[in-house]
């Protein structure tokens, strides 16, 4: 193993994304992802690699969306109001079943919003990034060294599906610096036959395009998508279970808010309080195993969020509402500290006794 | 030494307040304890007032936000009134006497005058009031050890700028025989 | 003996533009320099919205089909991913160039992004059936100019070439057009310099044919063509804007 590193979760990522293969990064100044760019802006250029600051936010998704037809490794990252920005890019993405990587580092929002953690970009991530049926894998890491390892799984399974991975982080999770271990096995690339690199007048022209006119076409374009869509959500689910086996309570929580979570739950047990954790780390898909196993003995559930109630609909379709999910959450950039947790975990066991 | 332990560094963008956090986070790593370093950021960083929380623990840290810290660095008086209130009941402040002229008005937490500005240009090392704090709190917490001290800054120090060990070296030092 | 041969380039789908258009011309003009340059295995065209948007069918290379006005970016992550061995082009109009990308244009341009730009100019949306364009003239009858673009409500269009020329970026510059035999050849010379340029490393270098659009016009092609010496052409004087290669020689 080598040694760790203590590094910002911006600087992991960027350096996982390096590792995992990532030649050409397109982005545009915003807070707290900066540290993305500026590290990429360094290493780049050392390393063969591509650098580019672009006008916007949309050609920075437009030129993933080109490196990615001629078959490159490619990502680019932003925060939330600059994600809004990229949705049209990323809708061509999954039209044109071009992989890539794309980083959000949340901040409060609507409109400008603030500049602190959030995680109100949730429904955005996984349901609705832009116009059209589709998905992207949304990969929430909960640590520096989960920004990194994230990273190389994101772009993996968007080789794999061909599809965008997307980093759900918060700003907590870009600006904090962890030990890191970065001894990293990386998967080499897969071959890309269907991608624009010239025809070398060896085959006939490949065609990148989300264009379809014919409805009948398009209709089985989508269905086709979704046949792999389900593939992913057969294979690729991630989670982490803390205590839940004879939980009464089981909290939910992605990223930050799940690690507070842990706190409040070692508190809870210390005075007799069953309950527990189940983290989901793949987002879309949506793990719903834990959950079904887990609605046999729990008699409650409580989702820990920044932000006003995104995920507990997906708790509660994935319990099918067979018992109360509760909310526990803080806005605006604000961070529940484990006592809020304790107090909200208290309040339902007085309930469900 | 008691864990978790949750310390804010707080003073004027400037004063090394970010790389005294990192410092501590590092001697935390090398110590094989889990370490967590968070800035403030943002357009309050151009305002001119800096601030980093560090947690070092022997489990999986839960936040790396501090909402009420055991240690606070106080090298600004903007710092000492924003944050002496939150700090935790029976912890300990460092303040830079040389900067703030007010005495902290809790009675509940110990604290520590030490003129680290003022030390700090008498020896000639007018940047490393931050190591001089650093110092005094690693000897009041029964810390200070030359190898543990060095080992973590020969991390922090980038090889770039190794010839800054033995200043920084010294400033700790400083810190650390320095009685009221 | 052969004497009039599709070029390689172009594939066999039949087109799908109106009679009298002139993308067919131009289309055929670019076949014809990517296959005299003998780049077709190695060139990537880009076609974002706009008529041309199904372009992909017709030209042989490998293409890509973008977001309405994004074509500059694409290419740019194109050329970027490969940029020895790329050839790219991107075929636009005059409302994704001018209005929804003006500035994906602009900054490619500044960028002296090393990749070629054929910009049909033919004052008007055509796609979507004949709407007012940023290069429509003050006064010319659209569906959303019904009453004469006034330009005292919605300005006046814009002269691409002359905007880019301040710039210090761009390699080549030349607005040409298709409405005769003499101008469809000064047209081929043009476009073919705009590859070569490529092919040099020179940089960004951009065409701008100003087009007929008959449809939408409400002309016969006949005259569609005589409008563009009318009317087109006192508005956007063809010539060569920029040539940075050609000023550095003298």
């Amino acid at each position: 193993m080598a040694d760790k590193v203590l590094m910002k979760g911006n600087e992991a990522l960027a350096e996982a994304a390096i590792l995992a293969g990532c030649r050409h990064y397109f982005g545009y100044p915003i807070t707290p992802q900066t540290e993305v760019a500026a590290y990429m802006a360094k290493k780049m250029p050392k390393i063969g690699g591509t650098f580019l600051q672009a006008e916007s936010e949309i050609a920075a998704i437009n030129m993933v969306y080109g490196v990615s037809s001629a078959g490159h490794r490619v990502m680019t990252s932003s925060s939330s109001p600059g994600i809004s920005l990229k949705g049209e890019g990323i809708s061509y993405l999954a039209g044109a079943d071009l992989p890539a990587l794309v980083v959000n580092v949340q901040r409060g929002g609507p409109g400008l919003g603030g500049i602190q953690p959030s995680q109100s970009d949730y429904f955005q991530a996984t349901k609705g990034a832009a116009h059209g049926d589709f998905h992207m894998i949304v990969l929430a890491p909960a640590s520096v060294q989960e920004m990194a390892e994230l990273t190389i799984k994101g772009f993996e399974l968007a080789d794999k599906y061909r599809m965008t991975s997307m980093i759900l982080a918060d700003g907590t999770m870009g600006q904090m610096m962890e030990p890191v271990d970065l001894d990293f096995k990386i998967t080499p690339e897969p071959e890309k036959p269907w991608a624009t690199t010239g025809t070398k007048l060896k085959r006939n022209h490949n065609i990148v395009n989300s264009l379809s006119l014919v409805p009948e076409e398009l209709e089985q374009l989508n269905i086709a998508r979704y046949e792999r869509y389900k593939t992913v959500e057969e294979n690729e689910c991630m989670y982490e279970e803390y205590l839940v086996d004879d939980a009464d309570i089981v909290l939910v929580a992605f990223g930050i808010t799940s690690r507070v979570s842990k706190h409040a739950i070692d508190n809870a047990r210390e005075q007799g309080v069953k309950v527990g954790l189940i983290r989901p780390i793949t987002l879309w898909p949506f793990p719903k195993a834990p959950f079904q196993k887990a609605v046999g003995h729990a008699k409650a559930f409580i989702t820990v969020e920044l932000n006003m109630g995104q995920m507990i609909e997906d708790v509660k379709l994935a319990t099918n509402c067979k018992v109360p999910v509760h909310l526990c959450n803080r806005v605006g950039g604000m961070i529940p500290d484990h006592t809020q947790v304790y107090d909200k975990i208290m309040e339902i066991n007085e309930e469900v006794k | 030494m008691k864990l978790p332990i949750q310390c804010l560094f707080s003073g004027f963008g400037g004063q090394g307040i970010l790389f005294s956090g990192k410092f501590m986070a590092y001697k935390g790593m090398i110590e094989d304890k889990f370490v967590s370093w968070l800035p403030s950021y943002g357009p309050e960083m151009r305002g001119g007032t800096a601030s980093c929380s560090v947690v070092i623990s022997d489990r999986e840290i839960a936040s790396p936000i501090i909402s009420t810290p055991d240690i606070l660095v106080a090298m600004n008086l903007p710092s000492l009134d924003k944050y002496e209130k939150i700090v935790k009941k029976g912890g300990t402040i460092f303040v830079d006497s040389t900067l703030i002229e007010r005495k902290v008005e809790r009675d509940d937490v110990n604290v520590y005058y030490v003129p680290a500005t003022k030390l700090a240009s008498d020896n000639n090392m007018p940047t490393l009031a931050n190591m001089i704090l650093v110092g005094k709190i690693l000897k009041v917490r029964n810390e200070y050890s030359e190898e543990s001290v060095r080992a973590a800054l020969t991390k922090v120090v980038s090889a770039k700028h190794a010839d800054l060990l033995e200043v920084n070296m010294k400033a700790m030092q400083i810190g650390a025989s320095y009685e009221e | 003996m052969v004497v009039f041969e599709k070029p390689h380039a172009l594939t066999d789908v039949p087109l799908h533009y109106c009679p009298g258009c002139t993308h067919g011309i131009v289309h055929r003009l670019v076949a014809e320099a990517i296959d005299e340059l003998g780049i077709e295995g190695q060139t990537i065209g880009i076609a974002p919205v706009g008529c041309s948007v199904m372009a992909y069918d017709y030209f042989n290379c490998d293409m890509i089909e973008a977001a309405h006005g994004r074509a500059p970016a694409v290419a740019t992550g194109v050329k970027r991913a490969d940029p020895d061995n790329h050839i790219v082009f991107t075929y636009q109009g005059d409302g994704d160039l001018a209005s929804i990308g003006m500035a994906e244009t602009v900054h490619a341009a500044a960028r002296n992004e090393n990749i070629t730009v054929i910009f049909i100019n033919n004052a008007i949306y055509g796609m979507t059936g004949g709407q007012m364009a940023p290069t429509s003239l003050p006064g010319q009858v659209t569906q959303t100019s019904p009453y004469g673009r006034d330009t005292s409500h919605c300005g006046y269009p814009i002269r691409v070439c002359e905007m880019l020329a301040t710039l210090e970026g761009p390699e080549y510059l030349e607005r040409v057009t298709v409405n005769n035999v003499a101008n469809v050849r000064k047209a081929k010379k043009a476009i073919k310099k705009a590859f070569q340029n490529q092919i040099d490393k020179k940089g960004f270098s951009l065409i701008e044919v100003v087009s007929s659009c008959p449809t939408n016009w409400g002309m016969t092609p006949q005259d569609a063509l005589k409008w563009i010496d009318d009317n087109m052409l006192p508005y956007y004087p063809l010539g060569v804007y920029k040539d940075r290669s050609a000023k550095e020689e003298k």
